[in-house]
């Protein structure tokens, strides 16, 4: 339990460093968590070379849902949108440097599919769990 | 309301073989504070079900041999003991999978017969999903009307707005006798002698006022009247739907096959009588073993003391959560509700406020509890909820408490 706290989960989700909305964007996608309500809605800027200049998120939820994103959007910049469309939920794992049960998984990955969904441009109704599997 | 005897629940906390158990690496003791969601069982339930499967066992009715005849005479004796509880008489009793499909029970075979469009059905705003998506279905599909009574700012039924309404002469109304969220609970007798007064039909969802309280269905004067066995200490995958009798009598089958006709021709059949009309196909006999199981061990115990005990649990919940800094309960004050307090943390989602607490082994519930347009009108998403029953004690409220101020200090 104490490791599921670390100090940087805490950190992130009471003072995140990429909370916001980016306008204008070239990709801009959300989406909710139907079990516990959570939504994130992500925006990201990216050069000529689909390059990530910018990357922020918004929401609510729990401390898991919120600082996964943080660290997932901070994690992207840099990256091309080839490399954010190959990211895993091993990624998002390794950066939150922790072991989660089923559910609390499902908080924690719902930015890597909002950031997923964007990336590859699909529509509302086309996203599913597979993106992050 | 004073029971005669009051709850002994050191002594009653031995017939639940699962509160011994221990969570996590920590070996901490469970604190099991979930019961709204579903009950723990006694050893009576888990008893009668096990014995049933290692002595008893056949499929029920037509049968000529031995077991036949005692499987059917027990599953008609659990018929009998969930009707003892709710003082109705067996034949009024369908065994369902669960609160929800009794309703959908009703939605589909009464409703479905009764209502055309733009007849009105009135709900209230603090309805469980299941007493609420199958109206909308119906909507959708025959355009009957949906209103909705307001809840009051103090988080109870607002008679007044139910009074403006039935003026539009509802045809249904379908309501809640205690909120899984907020604990409310609605004065059922009174909602329902003003519906029969404009001519409506009246549904209650007593999913958690069956375990909780004393209810008496024709004391109630209620037409139908939904619960499910899961939450009132008897197995899952059974529940009951309590239909006056000439209403049952009236109303088409709801689902077609075995057990529920009399005869069948290749081209035609004769159903069978009420209950047997509504239970296609194979029932859950085991389960309505364990549900009558469950009906006798609330009953023999006395729905009053259980009331009490849980009332007392309530205000002590209540006093002690409010005493938090930063902690707010929503619901009524105690002397409205059931052992339920549901809260929000300052700074702090439920999930988090569960995980920290579980590490304790105390086990309490986060999210909008099947209850979201509720969540929506009281402007939250979602909420952390701690609920009792007859097994729960003081101190598990103390360490629920001693659990919040953990959480608070790891959110610092
Ligand atoms: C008030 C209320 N109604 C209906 C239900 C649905 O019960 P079930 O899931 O057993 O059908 C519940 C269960 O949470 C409830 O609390």
């Amino acid at each position: 339990m104490d490791d599921l706290y670390r100090e940087v989960i805490i950190e992130r989700y009471k003072t995140p460093h990429y909370r916001g909305h980016l306008d204008p964007h070239d990709i801009f996608f959300e989406d909710d968590n139907p079990v516990c309500g959570d939504h994130i809605e992500i925006t990201v800027q990216t050069d000529e070379t689909d390059v990530v200049k910018a990357a922020a998120f918004d929401g609510h939820g729990c401390s898991i849902s919120q600082a996964s994103a943080d660290l997932l959007i901070e994690s992207i910049h840099g990256k091309t949108l080839d490399e954010v469309k190959s990211l895993t939920k091993d990624d998002v794992i390794e950066l939150l440097g922790i072991d989660l049960g089923p559910v609390r998984l499902k908080c924690a990955l719902l930015s890597l599919k909002v950031l997923k969904a964007g990336a590859y441009g699909l529509g509302t109704e086309e996203v599913s769990d597979a993106l992050v599997e | 309301m004073k029971p005669k005897t009051p709850l002994n629940v050191d002594l009653l906390r031995a017939d639940f073989p699962i509160l011994t158990r221990e969570i996590g690496s920590a070996n901490k003791k469970l604190i099991y504070l979930d019961s709204t969601a579903t009950a723990q069982k006694p050893t009576d339930v888990i008893d009668a079900m096990n014995d049933f499967y290692r002595l008893n066992n056949a499929n029920i009715h037509r049968g000529v041999h031995t077991l036949a005849e005692e499987s059917t005479a027990m599953y008609e004796s659990g018929r009998e003991q969930v009707a003892a509880l709710i003082n109705a008489s067996p034949r009024e009793v369908i065994f369902t999978r669960n609160t929800t499909e009794s309703i959908n029970l009703v939605a589909y075979s009464w409703a479905r017969t009764n209502l055309q469009a733009g007849d009105l059905i009135i709900l209230t705003e603090m309805e469980h999903h299941s007493n609420l998506v199958p109206w909308q279905m119906l909507e959708a599909e025959r355009g009957v009307r949906l209103e909705f009574v307001p809840i009051t700012n103090d988080y109870l039924f607002d008679m007044d707005a139910y009074r403006e309404l039935l003026k539009q002469e509802p045809k249904l109304v379908s309501f809640t006798q205690m909120s899984n969220v907020l604990g409310t609970i609605t004065p059922a007798k009174e909602i329902i002698r003003l519906a029969h007064e404009v001519g409506a039909i009246t549904l209650v969802d007593a999913a958690q006022s069956v375990p909780h309280l004393p209810v008496d269905v024709r004391d109630l004067d209620a037409d139908f009247m939904a619960f499910s066995a899961h939450k009132m200490v008897g197995p899952s995958g059974i529940g009951a739907l309590y239909g006056k009798l000439d209403l049952l009598n009236a109303m088409p089958p709801f689902m077609g096959g075995g057990d529920m006709i009399k005869t069948v021709h290749l081209r035609s059949f004769a159903t069978n009588e009420v209950p047997y009309k509504f239970e296609a196909g194979t029932p859950a006999i085991a389960e309505a073993i364990g549900f009558g199981a469950a009906a006798a061990y609330l009953q023999n115990i006395g729905m009053d003391a259980i009331a009490a005990h849980e009332q007392e649990m309530s205000e002590y919940v209540l006093e002690h959560l409010e005493e938090i800094p930063g902690i707010t309960v929503i619901g009524p004050s105690a002397a409205h509700k059931g052992a339920v307090a549901s809260f929000v943390m300052d700074g702090v989602h439920p999930h988090d406020v569960a995980q920290i607490l579980d590490a304790d082994g105390i086990a309490v519930r986060a999210g909008h509890h099947c209850a979201q347009p509720l969540h929506e009108k009281c402007g939250i998403q979602s909420t952390t909820r701690a609920s009792f029953y007859l097994y729960n004690t003081k101190e598990e409220v103390d360490a629920l408490v001693e659990g919040i101020y953990k959480v608070k200090k790891i959110f610092g």
